[in-house]
């Protein structure tokens, strides 16, 4: 456990705007270490816009990210961007390669780019992205950028995170009941088809577009952008589009409704872990294998004073 | 709670688009369980450190085929000063002459690795020294 003393220090630099404070922040937020931090912290957030960026490997997410970045650097806003990359479910190790794409923000006293390792996290993000976000929140970004995994279909955490979600496709990936499918489909606010100069692109817009016109919608129907994420083109289109949707979700008082479900999701996300933490503990105690696995859950539960 | 994995930068700098070397030993790494963050090509040692201190870095590892080792190794070691993160463990690798390798220690780079150097003494440095360093910083 990190002391008292340790933790003044590190918010008195986080005051003070120094980038190593927040790197080390989020660094105590991966090892579960954070809550102290985001308590002292928390009540500074809620004003940075969080877009959500998914979409399967090899789509440009990085590509686009580099671009957004540029795009929100010309109208003057900070920028945080949060990148996660699978880890090892073997060594553990992780290969974090999104910021090749982000090189010429490096040094930009105003972007602050963290690559996560998911650490065995589902659902397309790593335990610790919410926090981290809040961190960049609090730290004073205007705009929170989140790059979830090279998602497949079903990894739609980023939803729960994020004010606005970008999910990108790329031309030729599959027929057209693909987008009808259940899953990452349904979670976008805007749909990017990105690579928009391969020649299969239309055909992926037509199909997405009459996905979106037999789809029951509430009052947002999801837009849809073309990009080629590599010259900018179809990035400003990309920015109009989230704004459009920021101002959807501050006139309709959908944000209030979305900040209470990420809220509620944190609560289950940090409750759930600290249980599955001690059933952890309690089944290495429990070495017995005796009587089917129920038995041995009822057992686990009845132990940490649990009774169903 | 398991330990927190020790995070690498593998980087890349100046005029040097050759990263195989590089890719080797980021794949080694991952494969013993750090968490590696590639640059890619073509940095500056300012963008390194930068990427290092967002990245709450243990180790810069830096790779160099170009002959310009004795320039882009001090540039690195003097920004990581500048920068408040002289304790971030910086080492490298390349085709660099014994003379040079005992230069870039004397002026603080941690070990140099040359062509033949065995993956598993190249983790094992970093696992030692970067291990020094978790205890330092927690």
């Amino acid at each position: 456990m990190k002391g008292q003393a340790t933790i003044d220090a590190l918010l008195r630099d986080f005051d003070a705007s120094k980038p190593r404070a927040l790197a080390r922040a989020i660094s105590l937020s991966e090892s579960g270490l954070g809550a102290p931090l985001i308590s002292a912290l928390y009540a500074r957030a809620g004003r940075a816009t969080t877009i959500g960026l998914t979409g399967p490997p090899g789509v440009g997410k990085s590509t686009l990210s580099a671009a957004l970045v540029r795009k929100a650097r010309t109208l003057g806003k900070k920028v945080g961007v949060i990148s996660v990359d699978p880890s090892s479910p073997f060594t553990h190790g992780a290969l974090l390669g999104d910021r090749i794409r982000l090189t010429e923000h490096f040094t930009d006293a105003d972007v602050f780019i963290r690559s996560m390792a998911s650490r065995g996290h589902l659902g397309g993000l790593a335990g610790a992205t919410a926090d981290a976000a809040l961190l960049m929140d609090a730290f004073g970004f205007d705009v929170v950028l989140i790059e979830t995994v090279g998602a497949g279909q079903s990894e739609v955490e980023i939803a729960e995170l994020a004010q606005t979600t970008i999910v990108a496709l790329q031309p030729g990936s599959g027929d057209s009941v693909q987008v009808l499918k259940a899953g990452i489909m349904e979670i976008a606010d805007v749909f990017v088809v990105n690579k928009s100069d391969h020649p299969m692109a239309n055909q992926l817009r037509r199909e997405i577009r009459s996905m979106i016109e037999i789809a029951a919608y509430g009052a947002w129907v999801p837009e849809l952008v073309a990009t080629q994420a590599l010259t900018g083109d179809g990035i400003d289109e990309l920015w109009a589009a989230i704004e459009r949707h920021a101002v959807y979700l501050n006139e309709s008082g959908e944000i209030e409704r979305r900040r209470r479900e990420a809220f509620a999701h944190q609560v289950r996300h940090i409750a759930a872990g600290r249980i599955g933490d001690l059933v952890e503990r309690a089944l290495d105690a429990d070495a017995s294998i005796d009587g089917d696995p129920y038995a041995a859950a009822a057992r686990v539960l009845r132990s940490l004073g649990i009774r169903e | 709670m398991r330990a927190r994995p020790l995070r690498i930068i593998v980087a890349k700098a100046g005029l040097d688009g050759h990263d195989r070397g590089a890719k080797v030993i980021a794949r080694a790494l991952r494969d013993a369980g750090m968490e590696v963050i590639y640059t890619g090509l073509f940095q500056t040692p300012e963008q390194i450190v930068q990427t290092a201190i967002q990245e709450d870095a243990d180790g810069i590892g830096l790779s160099i085929l170009s002959g310009a080792h004795m320039t882009l190794f001090p540039l690195v070691v003097e920004q990581l000063k500048a920068q408040d993160a002289g304790d971030v463990v910086f080492f490298g690798g390349g085709t660099i002459p014994p003379e040079d390798v005992a230069e870039l220690k004397r002026l603080g780079v941690r070990e140099i690795f040359t062509p033949g150097a065995p993956l598993q003494e190249i983790v094992d440095f970093i696992e030692r020294e970067c291990g020094k360093h978790r205890e330092l910083v927690g």
